[in-house]
């Protein structure tokens, strides 16, 4: 039960800065997932969380206390790990139990937590196993249950799912998201899979290059994107761009029109906005994408209906679309 | 539900056919060389054996005896409680609190050792290292004099403790531990600094047990290094009490013209043997798992 602010947050190895200041306020029981592609910095931020990486700018609050200068453990979070980081050699109780006893809770109360989190995590019948006897969706359990029976404050998540195989991916993406419902803690989440981040958020922090470039509830950030950076990054397929001069409507302010791909409809030869032609298309039963190559050079992404009639490869087409789903973008990628 | 734990035993799968046929005469041919081969090694051995088990005059008097005679318990008799010097049983003793002293020793200062250097940012820590890892070069018989001149200035000639301390620093077993910790992730340090475990914490509840295969190996090959010790015991004990078994042989040998009592010599060679191996048998286990692969 926890709310956690982050204010101007950067952090710099050694000279280089690799977060150039994130703010954000965190409601207590918000589900926050941090998204963005490799390298952006959405582990380093959730690390200066935790407490596993020094702060060098800014402040960490949690509950409205300055926690910039405590240990992790001080801090009241809980952290799952991307390779889940279990203790090797202890049994799953144990590794679930380690962080209690270092605690030194007594012993009645650790078994009556360890066992409640392993009831809801159906770990029940692997207490006693070694985690390398366990498959990974079961290990990730464990990782979540270390987490749980501390009854921290505040969650920390980094791509918890990605050794996952894709099926096990969203059963525990399901799980995950009930849990923190049920538990009603604060999480702050890390991933790089933009469907993961749709799903889970109830508000997301979208990085690029490390800032934050757009902080907002899922379907905001779709139907919205703040820059065009968000624009390409959430949605699949990505948002299709146009160079506004090429359809004439350039006005030195926006230099690049956006254009979600279910937005687009495919048209006769003349009657749309932009004539080209179908470079090759993806059948994937409830839709199909159309790839086509526009007259300008430009390649489009259009995804229709599954049922829909699909063009043959190399026939010349139009594109069409609504004004109103145009997204204006100027010359720094800003929305405009 | 999946399926439960497999045993270790059906995990291990039987090896795959080797390179060479195993049937017909190639199979007896290979057994008949490691015959050979064991026989050639065991002989010395089993004629030691044969002497301690007989009475002086039968030794000297040609052919050797083959076969072990009558007299086992008065010549084992005679070596362990009252020897040429001094009493076998009791050169065991210090042999044994010397190889142990030195085998855990050196587990305790290296693992310490390489927990700092992996673990921790000190300032100069590389150089600290690499301080350790100069001393490969410079074994005991390399640095024996001036490290005889500080034994004797602490006074601790005739000691256990002057036998123990100048051998325990050990650069080899830091080196292997740094080399294993540099195995284990990061994050499985990160976490339990999240479980709260503070670095001594971690030391004890997750790294030593880790490390417990490769301590095993380590034990026991250093075990046998401390036991074998000769040059170092010669140079530190005069005291007959405080000899060491394996330099206690040697001096169980006459000088000038008496003659050697080999019955008692050889049946102290046979008890010189018999730690060590007890030592390798009984941690066999964990030392080859120690030696050929590393937990998950
Ligand atoms: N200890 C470090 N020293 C120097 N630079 C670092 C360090 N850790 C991370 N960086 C740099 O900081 C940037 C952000 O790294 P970070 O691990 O936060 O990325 P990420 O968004 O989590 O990426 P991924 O999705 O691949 O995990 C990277 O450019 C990385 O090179
Ligand atoms: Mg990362």
């Amino acid at each position: 039960m926890a709310t956690l602010t982050l204010e101007n947050v950067k952090k710099t190895f050694g000279k280089t800065e690799v977060i150039h200041g994130v703010d954000i306020d965190v409601a207590d029981g918000e589900f926050i997932v941090i998204v963005g592609p490799s390298g952006c910095g959405k582990s380093t931020l959730l690390r200066m969380v935790a407490g596993l990486e020094s702060v060098s700018e800014g402040e960490v609050r949690i509950n409205g206390a300055r926690v910039n200068e405590k240990e992790p453990m001080e801090r009241d979070i809980a952290m799952v790990f991307q390779n889940y980081a279990l203790y090797p050699h202890m049994s799953v109780f144990d590794n679930m139990a380690y962080g209690l006893k270092i605690a030194k809770t007594p012993k009645p109360e650790i078994a009556e937590r360890v066992a409640q989190a392993a009831k809801m995590l159906q770990l029940e019948p692997y207490l006693q196993r070694r985690p390398r006897e366990l498959s990974g969706g079961q290990r990730q359990r464990v990782a979540m249950g270390r987490a749980i029976v501390r009854k921290p404050a505040v969650f920390l998540f980094d791509e918890p799912l990605s050794n996952l195989d894709a099926k096990l991916r969203v059963q525990m993406r399901l799980e995950i998201k009930q849990l923190q419902r049920e538990l009603g803690v604060t999480a702050l989440y890390v991933t790089h899979d933009q469907v993961e981040a749709m799903t889970l958020a109830d508000r997301m922090i979208v990085m690029n290059g490390g800032r934050a470039d757009q902080i907002g509830a899922p379907l905001e950030v779709y139907a919205n994107p703040a820059t065009d950076f968000v624009a390409g990054f959430i949605g699949s397929p990505p948002t299709n761009f146009l160079e506004a001069s090429s359809l004439g409507i350039a006005d030195g302010q926006q230099s690049r029109i956006g254009i979600r791909p279910e937005h687009m409809i495919l048209t006769a030869r003349g009657a749309g906005r932009l004539d080209g032609h179908v470079l090759y298309t993806e059948a994937l039963g409830a839709e199909t994408l159309v790839h086509v190559r526009s007259s300008a050079g430009d390649t489009l992404t259009i995804r229709q209906d599954g049922a829909a009639p699909t063009p043959p490869e190399g026939t010349d087409i139009s594109v069409a679309w609504d004004e109103t789903q145009q997204m204006f973008f100027d010359a720094e990628g800003r929305r405009s | 539900m999946t399926a439960p734990q497999t045993s270790p035993a059906a995990r291990r799968r039987p090896p795959p056919d080797g390179m060479v046929e195993r049937r017909g005469r190639a199979y007896w041919l290979t057994h008949l060389g490691l015959i050979i081969g064991v026989a050639f090694i065991f002989f010395p051995i089993w004629l030691a054996f044969v002497a301690s088990t007989v009475s002086q005059p039968e030794i000297v008097r040609p052919p050797m005896p083959l076969l072990p005679g009558d007299q086992f318990f008065a010549n084992y008799r005679e070596a362990l409680f009252s020897g040429i010097n001094a009493p076998v049983a009791l050169m065991l003793l210090n042999s044994g609190i010397m190889a142990i002293g030195i085998a855990v020793g050196k587990i305790v200062i290296s693992l310490l050792s390489a927990f700092a250097i992996v673990y921790f940012n000190f300032p100069l820590r590389r150089l600290f290292f690499w301080l350790i890892f100069l001393t490969l070069m410079l074994p005991v018989e390399v640095r024996i004099v001036p490290t005889y001149e500080v034994a004797a200035n602490f006074g601790m000639l005739n000691s256990y403790s002057g036998l123990i301390f100048p051998l325990i620093a050990s650069a080899t077993a830091t080196f292997l531990f740094r080399q294993f910790f540099m195995t284990v992730p990061d994050e499985l340090a990160e976490a339990a600094r999240v479980d709260g475990a503070k670095p001594m914490r971690f030391f004890w509840d997750i790294l030593l047990p880790m490390s417990r295969t490769n301590i095993a190996a380590l034990f026991v090959i250093l075990f046998i290094y401390g036991w074998n010790q000769y040059l170092w015991p010669l140079l530190i004990t005069t005291d007959p009490s405080m000899n060491t078994i394996v330099m206690g042989i040697k001096q169980m040998f006459p000088s000038g013209d008496d003659t050697a009592n080999w019955p008692v010599i050889m049946a102290t060679s046979i008890l010189a043997m018999i730690p060590p191996v007890i030592v390798v048998i009984s941690m066999q286990r964990l030392f080859i798992r120690g030696l050929v692969d590393s937990e998950k």
